[in-house]
């Protein structure tokens, strides 16, 4: 137990997906404009990153493991997440269309993110077992989260502020993300 | 100016992937800790990107067009296994540098981007030269941030120590911030030099997270403005 919430930490706020290992900027920075979408999109992630890589930790295990098809990995990995992507989209059609409605433009997005094939990878660099790597996709995608969310706090009060013109757009936003990936550099003296 | 060269000009300097387009910002932010690696990433990028750009072009009349996308992804994934294993027997020290981030070429969106908007509708030999200047463009812009960092954050160029002891490099630009900060200062002297970089279409238009969309989407808005 005491392990599984040293991961979730260690993934969420110690090596914070976005903030200290970039991955999934495009979107970070795309879909971060308001915080609605950021919830949307970050919940869309949460979902996907923890079936991932409940299902790449699986076939890592139990099929390129046992038969040495260690190299395949980014070729499976890739090929399973985006068919997985796929087949959530078209469950949520027609199971759950409220929460198609709610998740469904995100979906897409999510195939060629880079931080759910991160993840996949690094589970299967630190040898993690299958609960291991469900809680480390579980912590890292609540990390992605909580980066965007704030970083969408911080763009709607940046966006009425009167910044110098070449740092208008693209920069400030740069630089809003690079204070709080110090304010989050905070977290490595973390130690359970 | 010769059509294959102009490719070349293309891709290092007038649509510089980095720096004008802003795709692969993840590999550009993460392993521009050192010039050296910044190089190593970047040709590894262009090894991949040349021959994904060939292997696509020669394939483009094969491939349906509804599965034209998982075909892509294939053949960039086998290209990067194998870019993989190569730097791992030859140059194991730039493979412990780079870890994670030599499998994460395929989600690179330069990659898919230039396959979907150039190689699938161009020859084979324009697409490689597209691809060649594409990825020394990459290759430039990363190792000009490497440069940047590895100064100011370690005192060194390439491992060389520049600055005398009695200064103190400042070591949070070799760490994850420096990273957002010298970007940041890039494209801001891009923006004051008068440059127009498609950050405003990124950043405001929620453009990229899916490179095929964008790459598309890019495609539509220029052919929009050649009409």
């Amino acid at each position: 137990m005491k392990s599984m919430i040293m991961i979730i930490i260690g993934t969420a706020l110690v090596n914070n997906v976005v903030l200290s290992q970039f991955l999934g900027i495009c979107s970070f920075l795309g879909v971060s404009r308001q915080i609605k979408p950021a919830i949307g999109l970050g919940v869309s992630v949460i979902f996907v990153i923890t079936i991932s890589s409940a299902v790449t930790s699986l076939l890592y295990n139990y099929l390129l493991k046992p038969y040495g098809l260690d190299y395949m990995k980014t070729i499976l990995f890739i090929l399973v997440i985006a068919a997985l992507v796929q087949g959530v989209e078209m469950f949520l059609k027609k199971k759950s269309p409220p929460l198609y409605r709610a998740l469904g433009i995100y979906l897409p997005l999510i195939t060629t993110n880079c931080a759910v094939l991160g993840v996949a990878l690094t589970n299967v660099q630190n040898g993690y077992t299958f609960g291991q790597s469900v809680i480390s996709g579980f912590g890292t995608a609540v990390g992605y989260t909580i980066a965007m969310v704030l970083l969408a706090a911080i763009r709607s009060r940046i966006r009425e502020e009167d910044i110098p013109a070449p740092l208008r757009g693209a920069p400030i936003v740069l630089i809003a993300a690079a204070l709080m990936s110090m304010a989050f550099m905070g977290f490595s003296q973390l130690s359970l | 100016m010769n059509k294959y060269l102009e490719r070349l000009y293309n891709g290092i300097i007038k649509e510089n992937p980095t720096l004008i387009l802003m795709l692969g910002m993840c590999p550009t932010l993460a392993v521009s800790t050192r010039a050296v690696n910044g190089l190593g990433m970047g040709l590894s990028t262009t090894a991949v990107l040349i021959f994904s750009n060939l292997v696509i072009s020669l394939v483009r009349k094969i491939i349906p067009d509804q599965v034209r996308l998982p075909a892509y992804i294939v053949i960039v994934a086998s290209l990067v296994t194998v870019t993989e294993l190569l730097i791992e027997a030859y140059l194991p020290s730039l493979y412990d540098a780079l870890g994670l981030y030599i499998p994460l070429i395929v989600v690179n969106c330069i990659i898919l981007g230039r396959a979907e908007a150039y190689a699938s509708k161009n020859p084979p030999l324009l697409s490689v030269m597209d691809g060649l200047g594409m990825g020394l463009g990459f290759t430039a812009a990363l190792t000009l941030a490497g440069l940047v960092r590895e100064l100011l954050g370690n005192g060194s160029i390439f491992g060389f120590r520049l600055l005398p002891e009695s200064i103190e490099p400042i070591a949070i630009f070799a760490k994850p911030p420096g990273a957002f900060l010298v970007i940041a200062l890039f494209i801001a002297i891009l923006n004051m030099i008068g440059i127009k970089t498609r950050q405003r279409k990124l950043v405001e238009e929620d453009c990229c997270g899916n490179c095929a969309a964008c790459a598309n989407r890019c495609e539509k808005a220029q052919e929009g403005g050649t009409e």
